[in-house]
Order: C-alpha cells, then sequence, then structure tokens
C-alpha cells in the first residue's frame, strides 16, 4: 500500500530530530520524503519473506578489544569546544525530563 | 478486588576495568570528566571500540539467570536527545538481545516462586545531570559505562514479591561478580511496569504505567504501594487510567506522572552501522559458564552439609556474597562454623547493615574477626566484650587482640581475683546471700551483676557462677 506523507508527518519527524522548520521548509521537506519513500517501494516487488534482515553490511563478526584501560583526556582539552563550562562539567540550559 | 500485576526492567552496571566503547576506567565517582574521551563525550567522528569483556560478562550473568544465549547478536542505537547522551543515541540492542529468556527463583512465606525474565541485553550507561536554577551541569564519567538491562516477564503480583526477587537477583549477580551491584551508587537500578486488573492469572491487564530509577528496595516498595493504591482509586471513581511514564519522589513519598503516551518516545531504532555483530559458538558459552564461581545453592549445601550448619543460618550467611566469603574465611582459620555463623549473624551484619543502606558494607578482614571469635572461644572476652571488641575493630586495620588490651576487654579468669571481689560482694549483702542459700536462686543473677559490675565487666561469668555454687552447698 502506497503511504503519503502529509503534514503532520512532517511536523512529527521535525519534532524528532528537534528541528523547527518554515512552512516553506515543510513542503520541501514533504516533496524529499515522498520522494524517497517512492524510490523504496521499488523493494515491494520483490518477495523477501525469507531473507533475514541485514544486521551488517559487513561480513565480520566479532570485532572485539581486551579490557585494558587507556589515558583519559584533559578535561580542559575535552571542554575546548564546550560553549559553556564550570568547574570541568559542560553547562547546558536546564532539560528537565 | 483489582490487584497489580507487575514487571520489571532492571539495570545494572558491569564491573569491567573501562566503558563500553572506550578505554576510559569505569570508575565510580571523580572529577567531572576526568574519565573521558572524545569516544564517550559523544565527538562527531569518532568509533566505539567493542569491549569484550563487557560481552563475556553480559553472558556470564545470562548463564547463572538460566537464559538461552544467542548464538547470533547485534547493535541498535536508540535515538533521542536529551544532554546525558552526548551521541544523541543510546548504543543498545533491539531485536537481537544477547540473552533470551531465563529465570529468577527466590522463597516468599515458604513458597516457591519463579520470575521469568523475558531477555537481557547489554547497552551503554548515560552520564549525570546536575540540575541548578536555569541550567543543568553535565559530568560524562558515566556514559558509556557497560550495563546490562535485566528484563522480566510481568510475574509479580505485590511489592513483597518484587522486593524478594530483587534480593535474589541482586544476590545472584554479585555472586557471579560481574557487578558490585550498590544501589547507593546506583549500579542497580530499576523501572517497575505496574498495571490493576480483576483477574488473578493477569487477564485481560489494564493499562500499564512505568515509574522509572527507583535506586532502592524502599522505594520500590512505596511506589508499588501508592502506584497501586493510585491506579485502584481512579478506576473505582469511574476514572481510566492514562499510560505514561512516572517517577517516584522519595523524600514525599508521592509518585507524579513525567510524560505521557502522546509523547512518548519514538526511539527509532535501527542498527547500528560501527559495530559489528558478535556471535557465540558452543564453546565460547562453555568457556564463559566455566568462569562462574560457586554460586548460592551450592554454598548453602555446602554448610549445611559439610558443615553442619542449620538451613536458616546457611540462607542469611549465603545472601551476600561478602558475608559468606567472611565466614569462610573465618572458618579456614580455624574458627567453629556454627559459632563464628551466629556472631557475624547477630552482631556483624547488625553493623555492616547499619549505615542506612541496603547494601551490606564489611569493615573487618576474615583475620580479624577469626582472632576475635579464638579469643572468645579461649574465655579471654566475655560476649559483651566480644561485641565492643567487634566495633572498636570495624573499619580499622589493628589487631584485635591490641585494642582489647588498650580497652580492658579481657576477661579476667583469675580465680583468686575474682574470688576477692566475689567475698567482698557477698560480705555487702547479708539478707541477699541468707535467702540465695536458703535456695532463692533468682537471687543468681542479682549476684553475678553485682559482681560483673564490681569487676568492671571483666570477670568470667562461668567462674562466678561456679563460686555461687560453692556457697551454695
Amino acid at each position: 500500500m502506497k503511504k503519503t506523507i502529509d503534514d503532520n508527518d512532517v511536523e512529527h519527524i521535525a519534532s524528532l530530530a528537534a528541528l523547527e522548520l518554515s512552512d516553506e521548509e515543510k513542503q520541501a521537506h514533504k516533496k524529499h520524503l515522498q520522494k524517497m519513500l517512492d524510490t523504496f517501494e521499488a523493494l515491494d516487488r520483490f518477495d523477501v519473506s525469507d531473507v533475514p534482515p541485514t544486521a551488517h553490511i559487513l561480513s565480520a563478526v566479532n570485532v572485539l578489544r581486551d579490557d585494558i584501560v587507556a589515558p583519559s583526556y584533559p578535561v580542559d582539552a575535552l571542554l575546548e569546544n564546550a560553549p559553556q563550562s564550570e568547574d570541568g562539567a559542560y553547562v547546558v540550559p536546564r532539560v528537565v525530563e | 478486588m483489582l490487584k497489580p500485576t507487575i514487571g520489571c526492567e532492571v539495570h545494572c552496571e558491569l564491573k569491567t576495568e573501562t566503558k563500553l566503547f572506550c578505554g576510559c576506567k569505569n570508575e565510580f565517582g571523580g572529577d567531572a570528566n576526568t574519565h573521558c574521551c572524545p569516544v564517550c563525550s559523544g565527538f562527531p567522528g569518532t568509533l566505539p571500540a567493542h569491549n569484550r569483556k563487557a560481552v563475556e560478562f553480559a553472558v556470564k550473568a545470562g548463564l547463572a539467570l538460566h537464559c538461552k544465549i544467542s548464538e547470533f547478536s547485534k547493535w541498535d542505537r536508540k535515538n533521542y536527545f536529551y544532554p546525558d547522551l552526548p551521541k544523541a543515541w543510546q548504543t543498545s540492542q533491539y531485536d537481537l538481545p544477547l540473552c533470551i529468556g531465563g529465570y529468577v527463583e527466590f522463597e516468599l512465606d515458604g513458597e516457591k516462586k519463579r520470575v521469568r525474565l523475558n531477555r537481557i541485553h547489554l547497552e551503554e550507561d548515560a552520564g549525570k545531570l546536575v540540575h541548578d536554577g536555569g541550567i543543568s551541569r553535565v559530568d560524562y564519567n558515566r556514559c558509556g559505562v557497560p550495563l546490562i538491562e535485566i528484563v522480566t516477564e510481568p510475574d509479580m503480583h505485590s511489592a513483597e514479591e518484587v522486593v524478594a526477587f530483587l534480593t535474589e537477583l541482586k544476590s545472584v549477580l554479585k555472586y557471579t561478580g560481574v557487578s558490585d551491584v550498590k544501589m547507593q551508587e546506583g549500579s542497580l537500578r530499576c523501572d517497575v511496569n505496574l498495571s490493576v486488573s480483576e483477574s488473578e492469572n493477569g487477564e485481560k491487564l489494564g493499562t500499564r504505567t512505568e515509574t522509572k530509577n527507583l535506586n532502592s528496595f524502599r522505594s520500590v516498595a512505596r511506589s508499588i504501594a501508592f502506584e497501586t493504591r493510585r491506579q485502584i482509586d481512579l478506576l473505582e471513581s469511574g476514572g481510566v487510567v492514562e499510560q505514561e511514564t512516572r517517577r517516584f519522589d522519595d523524600n514525599k513519598g508521592i509518585g507524579y506522572a513525567m510524560r505521557s503516551k502522546e509523547d512518548a518516545h519514538d526511539y527509532r531504532y535501527f542498527p547500528e552501522p560501527d559495530l559489528l555483530p558478535v556471535v557465540m559458538s558452543a564453546a565460547d558459552i562453555k568457556r564463559i559458564a566455566d568462569t562462574i564461581p560457586e554460586l548460592k545453592d551450592a554454598r548453602i549445601a555446602r554448610y549445611t552439609e559439610k558443615l553442619g550448619l542449620p538451613d536458616y543460618d546457611a540462607r542469611v550467611l549465603t545472601e551476600d556474597k561478602d558475608v559468606s566469603d567472611l565466614f569462610d574465611g573465618v572458618v579456614k582459620l580455624g574458627a567453629d562454623a556454627k559459632k563464628a555463623s551466629n556472631f557475624i549473624m547477630s552482631e556483624v551484619l547488625r553493623l555492616a547493615k547499619s549505615q542506612s543502606s541496603e547494601d551490606v558494607e564489611l569493615k573487618v578482614s576474615a583475620e580479624q574477626l577469626a582472632e576475635i571469635l579464638k579469643m572468645s572461644a579461649a574465655d579471654e572476652l566475655n560476649n559483651l566484650a566480644a561485641k565492643q571488641l567487634l566495633s572498636f575493630v570495624w573499619g580499622t586495620n589493628v589487631a584485635p587482640r591490641a585494642i582489647a588490651a588498650e580497652k580492658g576487654l579481657l576477661q579476667s579468669n583469675d580465680e583468686g581475683e575474682i574470688k576477692a571481689v566475689f567475698d567482698r560482694v557477698v560480705a555487702d549483702n547479708p539478707k541477699q546471700t541468707a535467702d540465695f542459700i536458703a535456695g532463692n536462686d533468682k537471687l543468681r543473677g542479682y549476684f553475678v551483676g553485682q559482681i560483673m559490675r564490681a569487676s568492671g565487666g571483666k570477670a568470667n561469668p562461668k567462674i562466678i557462677n561456679s563460686l555461687l555454687d560453692k556457697l551454695k552447698n
């Protein structure tokens, strides 16, 4: 069944991505998202009921490292790009869930 | 009658040396952002390096909890914006977790109870936010610490059952050695899913709510009582329960809604492209299973069968691994098993649990405790003095014998010395002495008390009693 992207879909996706879009942008994204969906619809022509979902495009598995401590970074270096910091902590506007 | 049906999600931090995806130290506390690097701080362009030990610990926990270990397991991104996760997604497992099924078994009011597990998956912990006025301070020391999430089936129906389940789960996890399970430090936390319904067997469940991040057994029990009452009151007054996420305020003893279903998170899980799947062969699983140490049931059997302890003692001693290790330690150093058991169950556990925390904290070594028990067995300490000596030794590394001498706790076994005190007390109490000799044995306690006091609590009560017996004859 063909899915049509409407204004609500665009607004929902934008809010999940924490984006504020202008009306113009919303209309533009509506078109883009619709085009993407249409492209993926091409896959509906294939029967994939016996194909397991792809977990990863590479065939390698078990790429793991040993549990050995490596030096951490100096706090000052980490905080260098932070817009605001205090006593070694990043400072952000208060967000309470 | 409406009854609650409860399922839990338990988060448990794994005690690896390093974080899940980088070599930063996995350690509680420390100055803000001192155990951090570009990977766990979520800098763009960094790549995760998967910790083998964390995978093995998760499997080890799964095996101890009777789970089926997945041959093929993968990682996924759980997307959400919140400053405690700088990448804007949590690396977790969605459809193919490491461990499937399993159960926790425990006894409650003399009945065996089994709570089924749905799954255990491995994911990363988030950082810590400290809210202060209009800002939040962010510390990523905990960010990226390996965490297992243990999800139960909705098999519980009371706060007592949930607390008994958590107690047993905590005990098993501690025995396996994969976690410290310190609720105080947040290495064990619990989310409670609860609904109420008419039917006993949980058919036709009502709408459920989730109360998040409970970090003590007490707040788990209180939040369940609160939420059960709230849902029943709501339904009985004709209202409806909303599906929502809630928090419980431990200080006020009330729960409140955090977010409703309408603005519930849409996590948009998708396969993590930066991590490769993990494949476990039967040989891998066997190798990990072989690292599981002697667990509680085996210890209970050993204590009752080999050491001749009552079943009750064996259960109390093995509830916490540290306590059981301490007991094994003092018995190995020559202490009598039953005497050691009595002293640990009464005196040691009283001190270990008194620090306003549910986590047992032992601050006495097996060597120190064995010495106290040895002195006590040799009549060098009476019961009271042994108790006092333990509290003096607690939290120090000094030798008990030195403190006992310094504090004057050593028991006097000098019969001549005790006899002198005895004679004085008898002479000072002619009426009581006459009554005692005439057969009023109730006065025995009076005399023992007087003589103990006069000797500064040091006289061996056995010698006092034998002197009293002689007085009568």
